[in-house]
């Protein structure tokens, strides 16, 4: 059994030695998970805005659907990729079954519920606290939006980068979609897993630690970039 | 005092994301998709093959490690283009209904047991495999099964039933069914000191043996050939047949056939290449090369034998 | 657009009667106060006034204009500021920024808006760690920015110091004088003797006085009015 000194040990020795092929793999890592909670951000954040400014018949439903999506087990959404993008379905021609961009739109999907669930929880409450004031100034509803996307900034990175950790540490839907394939679509989670199933059980811990590390550089570089702009 | 804000930070992000987008993308020289087992990944056989063959004919093989019946699955949906699996059944049902051209034998290795050191079911000295299970069923000793319908579990099944033991009635006591990878029964068995059905190539590479050890192996029930299979363009014509052939060609040819016969793992060779002689038309047994009696620790005495 | 008419207004919520049968012509010309102790219902009333609420009785109407038009010709400053969350001379750009108006017509009005108001130091400061007072008045640089021409103000010195408090005072006087409507709430009973021009005393959600302010001074018709300025009548 492998404790955890030694998967560290073997952690600081892989970063030291800049391992090429290390390195690639948690750049596609971070190409596939930046790209995934970007594509979720654009689509989410004025999705949830717009949950939380425009009232209309079925809203409350559209939420809790929104907010149960929260749950997509990563596997299924997978499999939904899978069975959407694989040559039999109906974007087959597409042929983007295992590449990277099949790896993003799986994790596009699943970070989606949850950006947009806490967009609209954080845009709600400074919905409320502004709607006063915005409608006395005489905003209209569709520049309400974008005025509490850009006040809501801090909240918004706190939710991205809630989407980032989904999306980073997840390996169902990529191993099903993007197949692990060594220099094309293996990342860091799917490395672990192959790792683990080879019984190196050191290396997958190491790999473990040089992704929490990775994460750890993400949130600290987000939430240092965010004191600076808080209040402004 | 200009800061940056998040509104800011954001294309940065995406142009991040679009920087790195290369690193994502393989270069695009002509590729196919091989949908193969875990056995053949794991223990490092690719690694050793897919350079040769590329630096050959300049087609790169993404190679996608699942179990043999979820290759198959994938092949059907036309997602891969060559398989490259191990249960023979399923390979010839495959190809009699027209999803593949033709299965040819490429390779083939064998089963075996391994146990906790101490042998508790007393295994080691069993004179076949079917009576080696009914020592462990006897004994009541943890035995972790795959358990995920693989090639391997179908043969450990078949296994069971020739040893008139109902396992499956032994489910959640010392019989588990861990519904996972070979990889990661083997984890379990260490971790439960339990017996498992491995194929060789994973137990020779794999790194976390504890104290388990390979306690029986040699029967001729346990030989594990792998066949190759281009997928069928008629079912899905984008299938690159021409390339998938190119490889299962190269790998039938006299240079893969050293290639595999070159592989070592910890010194010892997992993979033997298919007798030239014997290129299958009759199914497992018919055409299988000779099994040694009982020679536990390589499969060398197999190669060697007669057919 | 003056005047303001309101006929017959009631707003009812929690199963309450918040205000009742306020009838009330609101007339171009100097300062109108709502004067009141808390919780009368000056708040609500400069809301149904300003057309952010709806009252659930009666009717609000401008003058040869219609709600929509008059929106952009009047400003509000709350009882307790909404400061945007960006800078100082952000939160005034953007109001102007939402009337259409050209970037550098913008940041001149804006800088006008800032100075008036003693705020100009701060231009650059987040808003929102400014302190009480300074959002206060930050809040009616915004207001005033938008050149309206009727401004509510809803006790717009709560929290200001004497000194700020004159300021904000000779800047109201300063806004009425040139031609602005100031309708305004406050229990300061100086500040109402300082700027009012009319007095519209709020009991209760009912309108129980409404008069010049030299007379509403002298002396006030109801019994209420009486012992809210002789500091008897709390709630
Ligand atoms: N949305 C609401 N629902 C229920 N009650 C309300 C609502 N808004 C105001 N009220 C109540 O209506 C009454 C009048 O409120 P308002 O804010 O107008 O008082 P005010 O005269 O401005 O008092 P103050 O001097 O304290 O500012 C209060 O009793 C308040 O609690
Ligand atoms: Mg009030």
């Amino acid at each position: 059994m492998p404790d955890l000194w030694e998967a560290a040990r073997l952690a600081l020795a892989l970063i030291v030695a800049g391992d090429p092929e290390l390195v690639e793999i948690v750049a596609r890592s971070l190409a596939v998970s930046l790209s995934a909670v970007a594509i979720a951000c654009l689509a989410g954040f004025p999705l949830g805005a717009l949950l939380a400014v425009v009232r209309f018949p079925g809203r409350r439903i559209v939420i809790v659907v929104v907010y149960t999506l929260m749950s997509l087990p990563p596997v299924f959404v997978g499999l939904l990729v899978y069975v959407l993008l694989s040559r039999s379905g109906p974007l087959g021609v597409l042929g983007l079954m295992f590449t990277p961009t099949a790896m993003v739109i799986a994790q596009a999907i699943l970070v989606g519920p949850i950006v947009t669930a806490l967009a609209h929880r954080a845009l709600r409450g400074l919905y409320v606290e502004y709607r006063d004031q915005l409608c006395s100034l005489g905003a209209r509803p569709w520049q309400v939006a974008p005025t509490l996307l850009v006040d809501g900034r801090t909240e918004l990175a706190t939710a991205a980068l809630a989407g980032f950790g989904r999306a980073i540490a997840e390996v169902g839907a990529v191993l099903i979609v993007g197949g692990n394939i060594a220099h094309v679509t293996r990342v860091m989670t799917t490395t672990i897993a192959l790792e683990t199933s080879k019984g190196n059980l050191a290396l997958a811990m190491a790999l473990g630690l040089i992704l929490l590390l990775i994460a750890l550089a993400v949130n600290a570089a987000v939430l240092a970039l965010g004191r600076d702009a808080r209040g402004t | 005092m200009p800061r940056p804000t998040f509104p800011a930070l954001f294309p940065l992000v995406v142009l991040l994301a679009l920087a790195l987008a290369p690193v994502a993308r393989a270069g695009e020289r002509p590729f196919i998709t091989l949908a193969s087992t875990t056995s053949t990944e794991n223990s490092g056989l690719f690694a050793h093959l897919l350079p040769r063959f590329t630096a050959r004919t300049g087609i790169a093989v993404r190679v996608i490690a699942v179990g043999t019946g979820q290759a198959l699955r994938l092949a059907r949906n036309g997602d891969a283009d060559v398989l490259l699996v191990h249960h023979r059944p399923a390979e010839d049902a495959f190809v009699a209904e027209g999803f593949g051209i033709e299965r040819r034998d490429v390779m083939y290795n064998d089963f075996v047991l391994v146990g906790p050191a101490g042998d508790p079911a007393g295994i080691a000295g069993a004179p076949d495999a079917v009576t080696a299970l009914r020592r462990i069923a006897a004994a009541r000793s943890p035995f972790a099964s795959r358990g995920d319908d693989s090639g391997t579990h179908k043969l450990e099944r078949e296994l069971w039933a020739a040893a008139g033991i109902d396992a499956a009635a032994a489910s959640g006591t010392w019989y588990r069914e861990m519904g996972n990878g070979m990889g990661a029964t083997l984890n379990a068995a260490v971790a439960m000191n339990a017996y498992a059905l491995s194929d060789r190539a994973t137990w020779l590479a794999f790194g976390n043996r504890g104290t388990h050890r390979l306690l029986f192996a040699g029967d001729r029930a346990l030989l594990n050939p792998y066949g190759a299979i281009v997928v069928n363009p008629a079912r899905h014509p984008q299938v690159k047949v021409a390339l998938a052939r190119a490889f299962v060609d190269w790998l039938t040819g006299p240079e893969g056939r050293a290639a595999i016969a070159g592989f070592r793992v910890g010194g010892e060779q997992p993979f033997f290449p298919w007798p030239k002689d014997r290129t299958d038309a009759r199914g497992r047994t018919g055409s299988v090369p000779g099994h040694g009696h009982r020679r536990q620790e390589s499969t060398a005495a197999i190669a060697a034998a007669p057919g | 657009m003056l005047p303001l008419i309101l006929e017959g207004i009631g707003f009812r919520a929690g199963g309450q009667d918040l205000l009742a049968g306020v009838d009330l012509a609101i007339a171009a010309g100097p300062p109108t106060l709502f004067l009141g102790p808390n919780g009368a219902g000056k708040s609500l009333l400069l809301r149904l006034c300003h057309g952010l609420l709806t009252p659930t009785a009666g009717a609000v109407r401008w003058t040869g204009i219609d709600a929509e038009r008059a929106r952009r010709r009047q400003a509000m400053v709350f009882q307790t500021p909404v400061m945007l969350r960006r800078a100082a001379a952000a939160n005034v750009a953007y109001g102007l920024k939402l009337r259409g108006l050209a970037r550098a017509e913008r940041a001149a009005r804006t800088a006008e808006a800032l100075a008036l108001t003693g705020l100009a130091e701060l231009a650059k400061r987040p808003a929102r760690l400014l302190s009480g007072g300074e959002q206060q008045r930050l809040a009616l640089a915004r207001a005033w920015a938008l050149r309206p021409e009727v401004l509510f103000l809803d006790e717009p010195t709560a929290s200001l110091d004497p000194a700020a408090t004159g300021q904000v005072e000779a800047i109201v006087r300063g806004i009425a004088a040139a031609g602005v409507k100031i309708v305004m709430s406050t229990h300061d009973l100086g500040q109402a003797r300082r700027l009012a021009g009319e007095i519209v005393f709020l009991c209760r959600g009912r309108v129980a006085e409404r008069a010049a302010a030299g007379a509403f001074f002298a002396g006030p018709r109801c019994a209420e009015a009486r012992a809210f300025l002789e500091g008897r009548l709390t709630w």
